[in-house]
């Protein structure tokens, strides 16, 4: 048997997938003296826009300003979502515990007490959310206080356009202006791509090229608003030199993916887990995973590893994270084939009207699980004991139309790894 | 017949009546002010009848005023395979059809060759097809005079090599692949030079009769509802799947059956040629390239209204299972859409649709007692040309224009206006520009670049259109690839507002119209790929952008879309402030 090689990684708890749920569960577990294994590729999080949503909205279109309102009605209304099966102690723990473990990190993250706060979207939207990095703080402030503020573009970025959010937030925000700038030494340049442009910020040199060719445009305004890829690894000296150069505040947006606030979390997330000894990293897809008295895992590429181990998180997200998949006969969970709760026919997956605030129910099909996210199984079938699921793979949860979804990852990796810490015990 | 003293012969131009200025009428007054040419001719709808039907005539000295509803192809000739028939698949039952498709094939390939994929086309039959039909087949063409040559199996494989193992027969024949909405924006566009004109979003509301004759026809403009009236000599209703409508509006009872269609799109082109299955006309048996793609269909399900029609997730799932016996991979591959269209078919009371004759009806309404009207329908995209001939001989003759019909022979210039729906141009134009020109990709895609986003919107703006994404992407392949247009109409709409063609909070609400026009062909098909794609644009554009919670102000009267005619002045004044 390949569990017998001398090559076999031992480990307390395996967690497969390494977006928000997986990163999030990794840090909860380390931090509870689990040693843990983390596999995934890809990360999900690069498609993140870096804010983090906790409940916005309930029900179809109803805004809440304030999340926790928001889940109490979530929680008399819906009692199948994943978030009502955490209290909002744990919950409020979860997300203390992780921003706190970001702040350590470098990339700290601002929220209102409380309070939903509004953030403007590249596309000159307005979103509530619960938490943003740092780096997009002031804007939130400048947008509350209707301030007299630049909008910054570049050359070049095909996803982002400061005369569209200025042009379509003029009846709400008059003083926003906007300015294209050419992006220093990208004058022969078709087109830029914002990760490459993170990182030349993170150099100082070309944060003051560029602060240069701003100034002349900054004027009267008190804010100056830039497209989310002000460093990749240094986004907080980027911003504060930037704020120094052009003497005042200034702000990032968040953008579409490729999205850099997205990189940065995940690379966080990475270093951060890497410093504890309890935590190993596959970068690699799982093949298989084999119950036993405890998992053997396979990985795929060109050097399969196998795992042991006594517990297993499930964190493989939706059909973006390949969690999930679809054939015209339905919906599957990809790695161990458990049962998933859907819509009957795949005539009910979608509604007619993309954007219909009710949602589409292909978004709350899943996995179904008890109050400690263990799997439930259609009898005579018994229970995988130490396998537990978390995350957007969860039954009952729209989190596109809710703006829950930072929520349901963080909180429900939270409530899963107490569950595995308390069987350990 | 032609009465000397018919109250139809006077000399007609457009009134305009109802003169409570607001600016798109007085802009709409403008227009009919300028038009010096007089409008002999009422046509409508724009689809490849109406289209051909302004062309013909035109080149006959007449010129006319085309209005359409909606858009140019708008219904079935937007609707369908794009398929230039050999006429084989009418052989067994409607032998007339079939001798019409395949002198019309002949005809285009000559007169419209831009237009056309002559790629060629199979008969193939798999096991289990019914025997007695294959063995008929080439007799059945033989006395259409069709071409079908036998091929063998492995001839056959070796040309199309994803064909079923299950081949029993094969036939060649000569189909090709027609580019349906080039073909009708090249026939308005040749139309227009000659001095008609066109007024898409344009309905037709009420008749004025006067003894025998159609005196007045009044109009409204479907976003602004302005109101107008136009005094033809002629008019002729070619609205195709909405021609009965039309027609009881003129109190002429024309009973048409809807028979819809539906349609899938592969990722990629899976055959040389057109293969049709070898058995009499059922569910999903023809298979055209189209371009870089192939569209796979078609079902035949009556329906009430043609105007509530969209393809169904059990629709698809029979065309894929019935298109899967005859190339085994149609189960497999990725599709990106589907799409429907309804078929006018003139009722004759009895049997199936399918066996309702495809060829068509020309009515010239003197048993109605209308001296000055007429209806062409049924038919199909192969035909069109002779359909708009015959109209426009019936028309001219009414007339007194004895100029004969000139289409047949006469090439279909190819202008600017259509050449944006033919599937890898963008990027051959693209590759072609000056070395160190900036010409962004905003398509990623279908390599769309900003320049041909920018001629488009200028051909818009010259037609009087809006040029925003929903009507850009009507007009070239933006939306149309992988990304389900997630990506690229963020960025075309970012472009828009860089150049100043677009300004004001309207930009959500273009690319919600532009999304909900592209989800409603991508629901039957989201599974595998496509429902990942789905996801990550639901992520991005709700989950982000929130723009579900995006309400349009309803007291605003959608401000863009007043577009049409020449409301142009105006709204280019209103986009590039």
């Amino acid at each position: 048997m390949n569990s017998q090689a001398p090559d076999t990684i031992h480990t307390e708890l395996t967690i497969i997938g390494s977006g928000m749920t997986g990163m999030a569960a990794a840090l909860f577990a380390v931090n509870r003296g689990i040693s843990t294994t983390l596999i995934g590729q890809h990360s999900a999080m690069n498609f993140a826009s870096g804010v983090m949503d906790l409940m916005g909205v309930h029900p179809a279109g109803q805004e809440w300003d304030d999340p926790w309102k928001a889940l109490d009605r979530v929680r008399k209304d819906l009692p199948n979502h994943p978030l009502v099966k955490v209290d909002n102690l744990d919950i409020e723990n979860a997300m203390e515990e992780l921003l706190g473990f970001l702040k350590d990190q470098a990339l700290p993250y601002h929220r209102a007490a409380r309070k939903n706060i509004n953030v403007i979207t590249s596309v000159g939207t307005i979103k509530k959310t619960y938490a943003v990095p740092e780096t997009m703080w002031n804007g939130v402030v400048a947008l509350e206080k209707k301030s007299p503020t630049l909008i910054v573009d570049l050359d070049g970025m095909k996803l982002f356009s400061a005369r569209q959010i200025a042009s379509s937030l003029a009846d709400r925000w008059p003083d926003l202006g906007h300015e294209t700038i050419v992006f220093p030494g990208s004058e022969a340049l078709e087109e830029l791509h914002p990760e490459h442009v993170a990182r030349a910020l993170d150099l100082s040199a070309n944060r003051v090229k560029l602060a240069n060719r701003i100034k002349p445009f900054v004027k009267d305004a008190a804010y100056v608003g830039f497209p989310a890829l002000l460093g990749m690894y240094s986004s907080r000296e980027a911003v504060t030199e930037l704020e120094q150069l052009l003497e005042r505040p200034i702000f990032e947006i968040p953008t579409p993916p490729v999205s850099v606030p997205g990189i940065r979390l995940q690379e966080t997330f990475i270093s951060g887990l890497g410093k504890n000894k309890l935590f190993r990293t596959l970068s690699t897809m799982v093949t298989h995973v084999k119950t036993d008295s405890g998992f053997t895992i396979t990985t795929g590429g060109n050097t399969p590893e196998t795992i042991r181990s006594k517990a297993v998180l499930l964190a493989t997200g939706r059909f973006l994270g390949k969690g999930l998949t679809a054939s015209r006969q339905g919906i599957q969970e990809t790695l161990m084939d458990l049962p998933v709760e859907q819509p009957e026919t795949r005539e009910e997956w979608h509604r007619n009207d993309l954007f219909s605030p009710q949602g589409h129910p292909v978004n709350r099909a899943g996995i179904k699980t008890d109050d400690h996210f263990t799997p439930l199984v259609p009898a005579p079938e018994k229970p995988v004991k130490n396998l537990h699921v978390a995350g957007a793979i969860l039954a009952g949860s729209d989190w596109m139309r809710m703006k829950c979804g930072s929520g349901v990852a963080i909180a429900t990796a939270f409530a899963a790894i107490k569950a595995i810490e308390k069987a350990n015990k | 017949m032609l009465k000397t003293e018919n109250p139809c012969q006077k000399t007609k131009k457009h009134v305009l009546k109802k003169p409570e200025a607001s600016v798109i009428i007085l802009s709409t007054l403008i227009f009919f002010m300028e038009a010096t040419v007089e409008t002999d001719v009422l046509i409508i709808g724009g689809g490849a009848t109406g289209t051909g039907i302004a062309r013909d005539l035109a080149l006959r000295g007449i010129t006319s005023l085309l209005v359409e509803k909606g858009d140019i192809n708008a219904g079935a000739s937007g609707g369908n395979h794009g398929l230039l028939h050999s006429g084989a698949r009418y052989v067994a039952n409607d032998g007339e059809s079939a001798r019409e498709c395949m002198e019309e094939g002949k005809i285009l390939r000559q007169t419209a060759p831009h237009c056309i994929d002559d790629c060629g086309g199979m008969f193939a039959a798999v096991q289990g097809d019914d025997e007695n039909y294959v063995g008929e087949f080439q007799g059945f063409c033989a006395r259409s005079g069709i071409s079908a040559t036998p091929i063998s199996i492995e001839t056959a494989m070796e040309a199309e090599p994803l064909l079923s193992k299950k081949l029993i027969a094969a036939f060649g024949v000569r189909d090709g692949a027609i580019d349906p909405f080039m073909l009708s924006l090249e026939n308005i566009a040749h139309a227009k030079a000659l001095g008609s004109k066109l007024l898409c979003h344009t309905e037709v509301v009420a008749f004025e009769k006067d003894n025998h004759c159609i005196t007045r026809v009044w109009l409204e403009n479907i976003h602004t509802h302005q109101r107008f009236s136009v005094d033809p000599r002629q008019v002729i209703n070619a609205a195709g799947a909405w021609s009965g409508k039309v027609d009881a509006l003129a109190g002429a009872a024309t009973e048409i059956i809807y028979s819809m269609g539906t349609l899938l799109v592969t990722q990629s082109r899976m055959t040389e040629g057109v293969i049709n299955r070898l058995r009499p006309p059922s569910n999903a048996d023809i298979l055209v390239p189209g371009g870089t793609v192939s569209i796979l269909g078609t079902t035949s399900i009556r329906v009430n209204d043609p105007d509530r029609i969209r393809p169904t997730v059990a629709e698809t799932d029979l065309i894929v299972s019935q298109g899967a016996q005859m190339i085994p991979t149609l189960e497999t591959t990725r599709y990106i859409r589907a799409y429907s269209g309804v078929r006018p078919l003139v009722s004759q009371g009895k049997g199936d649709d399918r066996s309702v004759s495809r060829s068509f009806v020309l009515l010239d309404h003197q048993e109605t007692g209308l001296d000055n009207f007429a209806t062409i329908t049924g038919g199909k995209l192969t035909t069109f040309r002779l359909m708009a001939e015959k109209t426009a001989d019936l028309v001219a003759a009414r007339l007194g224009n004895t100029t004969p019909c000139k289409t047949r022979t006469e090439p279909l210039p190819s202008t600017q206006e259509g050449k944006w729906t033919e599937p890898g141009i963008a990027p051959r134009v693209w590759m072609q520009k000056p070395a160190g020109k900036k010409d962004r990709i905003l398509c990623e895609c279908e390599m769309i670049a900003e320049s041909t986003v920018d001629a488009l919107a200028d051909a818009l703006e010259k037609n009087g259109q809006a040029p925003d994404l929903l009507n850009i992407g009507k007009r070239s392949r933006l939306g149309k690839g992988p990304c389900q247009g997630a990506f690229c109409s963020t960025r075309v709409l970012a472009h828009m507002y860089n150049n100043g063609r677009l300004s004001g909070p309207d930009g959500a609400n273009e690319l919600k119209a532009f999304l909900s026009e592209r989800w409603k062909g991508q629901k039957p098909i989201f599974w595998g790929d496509q429902l990942v794609q789905a996801e990550l644009t639901e992520a991005m554009h709700c989950g982000l952008f929130d723009l579900e919670l995006t309400t349009p102000d309803p007291d605003k009267p959608e401000p863009k879309k007043v577009s049409d005619s020449l409301a142009k002045t105006t709204r280019q004044s209103e986009r590039r402030n």
